[in-house]
């Protein structure tokens, strides 16, 4: 029985669904990053799409996996996170530099990106475990808190602000999901409202401090911090509807548009294929997130249930802070476009979400079958 | 894990929630969560339209703007050239770096990279911040000049990291006999944030514009300037060209034509040597100056980039005074170069030049004794000029009148100042009886008539009314100087001197030179052609130390004026050596070696090249290993230039005067002594009941 669960279905069971608009979205992402390396594969172009083959394939594997594997390794593999988050922690005390990643020699491990998958699977264990009755336990928060406030405060010793941000939306999303009572979380966000200033003020670093500043007032420094928003709306502004023309952007080509190829790689293709580009890309983000959204409400069980919903915001956060940041409604935050903006890290953490919202979306289906 | 707690809590407490409320919780939270996903969805497409549609046409435009580069090209400024149409200030083409201050990143990390890749000094760049620190921040600033193209290849391929720094091909200005030329053509320099701030014109704040600061260059400013040209570029967000678009090419500025000879310029400002002096020579037939040298001088190509510390400090420590102009703004007692202006004044007066008057070696008048240089004997007008003889000159003036004598100096030059535009003269000082009074409520006593007669006391002038009266004297014209080729000055009115009385002077003069007189020394060695002239050996205060005793400041300044060809005088030439003791000895051999210059130039420059070799090179040589030695000895220890309002003030109030000019010439009154008391009372001026005396 077991042994023929693991066999992998025919391709035609694969989840084209997801497979098909996925693939279109990386390779017009690699279009993207394709002119904004001015007509080229290298640096970005090519990689992208080598990386996402081979992240796709870990995320069929990982989607053949079995409920009990990843509850039976939920605790463990969250462990041996933190334990690397701490690592490159002292590792960069040792160094004296903020350096956030674990050199493997065959690659750049960055722990913090695994985090954000791993705290939606630990969480979702946890709830999945606790008995409904007690859901609405104060006592039952604290264990949560330490789960979660952990990784967070490592994360953001780094100083990693967004990846911090990413962990804790996922978090308080399967949190929030789990039931907890709407009462805690109206005082929660009076807190956070009251803690924002509080925050601003003693906790972040300067740098941060200045993004917030120019967010709220991008023209008070049009060549400073504010130049990033400013270059990026005047990108997405000046490609109009239907854009200025593949490989024709002049602001990502002559430099004006900051990470052209990473943060800001939307405002790259919004200059080049214009709105009906970015209706494209919002479009397929939204088919994605519905999938997703959906498969959590049809999952079978409240660990599925917590599991794929939690896996969906992690995605939805990425690519609403992003999009938010290059139109200039949130400050200037290190976060890439999923599928599109270059980069290993974030395709791994995006690519093992679409990977667990399969692997949901099968036991649905299997436990449909099993129940008929 | 929980299984303990779990059946603990499964049996103590019932809460109410089941696993059907979670599931209908979850399923409610779920719908708002994706409620919000969508939301937020349309917001950013309702958002992205908004810019890209309602916006589409502003932000177009900022796209535009940033993509299109449009520069001014500073226009070539206009050449000043001497008369035989050779450059005394041109433009060369070169690499140059410069930078905005308010446009660099991290200034420090610039500069430090800037220095590496070409090679700067601490003093060079103790120099650049301090120019950067002048700039207010707006104002491009040179970083150099002139700078190799491996050098500028270095800095372009650092671009990227270095945003605010700006290498670029120019036109610098090039003045190519350098110290020769900076009193007279004067120096340009980027233009003041003053400037700019009134104007508020780009150009001025575009880098490699120059604009004139001085002498010519500041007073021509609007002919030289130019149009500049403009072009558009493609460029990157570091400024990188990727490619020009449109080119409107500048249109240079006029070039202005003066009546100097570049070369005799050059030559007369080499010849100075080691000396502080100043040449002029003027074209007798039509006022046009051929050469207006002072040196030593400043190299104006050295000034173009802003003025150094150590630059600033190595002309300012210099007792040569190396800022002032002499030509023009030096005054000097003129001494014994006055007499052959003297004798003009005598005739007029009725003295008949062959009365002779007889030298026992000096001049008594009243209870004070004049002394002379030597015992002449019995002499008359020609040979009181061939042989300098105080006596002769006391006895006369005595005679007519020093109010006689003024009047004629004044006619010839002395005291005037000259229509010359771009220049800054002083005028000096030709006394009489009305001055004196207004000057110093006093009497005008007849030692002052004494003293003025031999070009002392309150009798100062400048190189040019010396070089202007010589001129005039030899042609008996009223020649007008000029500086603009082609612009010659109509003559004044006629002078009122007959051929003969000119003559007498003109024969003494040229017993001077050729006869039996004091320069017999510098006659010229060139064929047929012979020189007149006058030495004169000029006190400077009381005397501590006459002729070339004591230390450099107090010796006599030494004279010397002349004109040749004798026959038909076509150049007459001042030369002032400042503080050079004898007239004859300092003064008239340069004057021999420039008009030489004039009619067999390989001549002179065999002589000057030789006195060269002892001098340790050409005077921008000279500059150049002073300069080295101050980087060695000085460093960066050198105090801040000022502002440029600072400099222009030093270079006006450059002034070679220890004193109030006028109220120091009563202590100039040396010619004589009390014999009765010669060591007690060196000054006659201050030995005499004299009124004379200022206090």
């Amino acid at each position: 029985m077991m042994g023929r669960n693991l066999v992998p279905d025919p391709i035609a069971r694969l989840p084209w669904q997801v497979i098909l608009p996925l693939t279109a979205l990386v390779l017009f992402g690699a279009a993207v990053l394709y002119s904004a390396a001015a007509g080229s594969f290298k640096p970005w172009a090519f990689n992208h799409m080598l990386r996402y083959g081979v992240f796709l394939i870990l995320a069929l594997c990982l989607s053949m996996l079995r409920r009990e594997h990843f509850k039976d390794f939920a605790y463990p593999i969250y462990a041996a996170v933190l334990v690397l988050l701490i690592l490159v922690e002292a590792m960069g005390k040792i160094g004296g530099g903020s350096q956030r990643w674990l050199n493997l020699g065959f690659m750049t491990l960055q722990p913090s990106e695994l985090m954000k998958p791993m705290i939606i699977v630990v969480l979702a264990r946890f709830y999945d475990d606790l008995p409904p009755t007690m859901t609405a336990n104060w006592r039952m928060a604290i264990p949560v808190l330490g789960l979660l406030g952990v990784p967070a405060g490592l994360v953001m010793l780094q100083p990693d602000l967004g990846t911090a941000l990413a962990i804790c939306f996922g978090a308080f999303v399967v949190i929030f999901l789990a039931g907890l009572p709407t009462g805690w979380f109206v005082t929660g966000g009076v807190a956070a409202l009251i803690a924002a200033p509080l925050g601003f003020i003693f906790a972040m670093h300067d740098y941060q401090r200045q993004r917030v500043l120019v967010f709220l007032d991008p023209s008070s420094d049009p060549l400073g911090t504010g130049y990033h928003i400013l270059q990026s709306s005047i990108a997405i502004g000046s490609g109009g509807v239907f854009g200025k023309g593949f490989l024709n952007g002049s602001q990502s080509h002559l430099d004006y548009l900051p990470e052209a190829h990473t943060d800001f790689a939307f405002a790259t293709m919004a200059e080049e294929w214009g709105l009906l580009g970015g209706l494209f890309i919002i479009g397929i983000f939204a088919w994605l997130l519905h999938w997703g959204m959906s498969t959590a409400r049809r999952a079978p069980d409240r660990f599925s249930q917590l599991l794929a919903a939690g896996m969906t915001c992690t995605v939805f956060f990425y690519v609403a802070i992003n999009l938010s940041m290059v139109m200039g409604l949130a400050p200037v935050v290190g976060i890439p476009l999923p599928f599109v903006s270059h980069g290993g890290s974030s395709m791994m953490t995006n690519m093992i979400c679409i990977g667990t919202i399969m692997a949901v979306e099968r036991w649905s289906r299997t436990g449909r079958r099993s129940l008929s | 894990m929980f299984k303990a707690l779990r059946e603990r809590y499964l049996q103590r407490t019932d809460r109410h929630i089941t696993s059907g409320q979670l599931a209908n919780s979850f399923e409610r939270r779920a719908a708002l969560i994706g409620a919000v996903q969508g939301g937020l969805g349309l917001l950013l497409a309702g958002r992205m339209a908004w810019i890209a549609v309602a916006e589409n046409s502003k932000f177009s435009m900022l796209a535009e703007s940033n993509r299109v580069n449009l520069s001014l090209l500073p226009p070539r400024r206009g050449w000043i050239l001497d008369r035989h149409d050779q450059p005394l200030a041109s433009n060369r083409t070169d690499f140059r770096v410069d930078l905005v201050p308010d446009k660099l990143a991290d200034a420090d990390t610039t500069i430090t990279t800037l220095g590496q890749l070409l090679s700067l000094n601490a003093v060079d760049l103790q120099d650049l911040r301090d120019r950067i620190e002048e700039s207010h921040g707006f104002q491009p600033v040179e970083v150099a000049a002139s700078i190799t193209a491996e050098a500028y290849a270095a800095i372009v391929v650092r671009l990227p990291e270095m945003p605010g720094v700006i290498p670029q091909r120019g036109f610098t200005r090039s003045y190519p006999t350098g110290p020769a030329v900076g009193h007279l053509v004067g120096y340009v320099g980027p233009a003041s944030a003053a400037e700019y701030e009134k104007e508020r014109n780009p150009l001025l704040i575009t880098p490699g514009y120059k604009v004139g600061k001085d002498g010519l260059e500041k007073y021509y400013e609007k002919t030289l300037s130019g149009v500049p040209g403009a072009r558009r570029s493609e460029v990157t967000a570091t400024g990188k060209i990727v490619r020009e678009l449109e080119m409107r090419e500048d249109v240079p500025g006029q070039p202005i034509k003066l009546t100097i000879d570049g070369g005799l310029q050059d030559y007369a400002a080499r010849r100075i040597g080691l000396e502080s002096a100043a040449v002029t020579v003027i074209d007798c037939q039509t006022g046009g100056l051929l050469a207006v040298t002072s040196m030593p001088s400043f190299n104006p190509n050295d000034f173009s980039d802003g003025i150094g510390r150590l630059q600033w400090k190595m002309l300012n420590e210099d007792d040569h005074i190396p800022l002032l102009n002499k030509a023009l703004r030096g005054l000097y007692p003129p001494g014994s170069t006055m007499k052959p202006m003297a004798t003009l004044a005598l005739q007029q007066h009725g003295v008949s030049p062959d009365e002779r008057i007889n030298c026992p070696g000096g001049y008594r008048l009243g209870n004070r004794y004049f002394r002379c240089d030597a015992v002449h004997g019995a002499v008359d007008m020609r040979a009181a000029i061939e042989r300098s003889c105080n006596t002769y000159f006391w006895s006369m003036a005595h005679r007519v009148g020093y109010d006689a004598i003024a009047p004629v100096a004044k006619l010839l030059g002395l005291g005037a100042e000259f229509d010359l535009p771009g220049t800054a003269q002083r005028y000096g000082t030709i006394p009489d009886a009305a001055w004196k009074m207004r000057r110093y409520k006093q009497e005008w006593s007849a030692a002052d008539s004494l003293n003025a007669s031999i070009g002392q006391g309150y009798v100062s002038v400048s190189p040019l009314q010396l070089a202007v009266m010589t001129a005039r004297m030899a042609t008996g014209r009223d020649v007008q100087p000029s500086l603009i080729y082609g612009q010659q000055k109509p003559l004044g009115p006629a002078l009122p001197f007959t051929a003969e009385q000119l003559t007498v002077a003109h024969e003494g003069m040229f017993r001077v030179v050729n006869g039996a007189g004091t320069a017999v020394g510098s006659r010229l060695q060139i064929g047929d052609i012979q020189m007149a002239g006058k030495t004169g050996t000029a006190q400077v205060r009381a005397m501590l130390a006459r002729g070339s005793g004591g230390s450099w400041k107090s010796r006599d300044h030494a004279l010397f004026i002349c004109y040749a060809p004798t026959d038909a005088p076509r150049y007459a030439m001042s030369v002032v050596v400042e503080h050079g003791t004898f007239g004859a000895r300092a003064a008239a051999p340069i004057a021999r070696d420039v008009m030489t210059y004039l009619f067999d130039p390989s001549a002179a420059w065999d002589i000057l090249l030789a006195l060269e070799k002892s001098w340790g090179g050409t005077p921008t040589e000279r500059m150049a290993a002073k300069y080295r030695n101050y980087v060695t000895k000085v460093g960066t220890a050198a105090p801040k230039v000022g502002d440029e309002q600072a400099v222009a003030a030093a270079i006006t109030s450059a002034d070679n005067t220890e004193a109030p000019t006028e109220s120091g010439n009563a202590n100039r009154v040396m010619q004589a002594e009390e014999p009765s008391a010669p060591a007690a009372a060196p000054s006659i001026a201050a030995a005499a009941p004299s009124p004379a005396v200022a206090p």
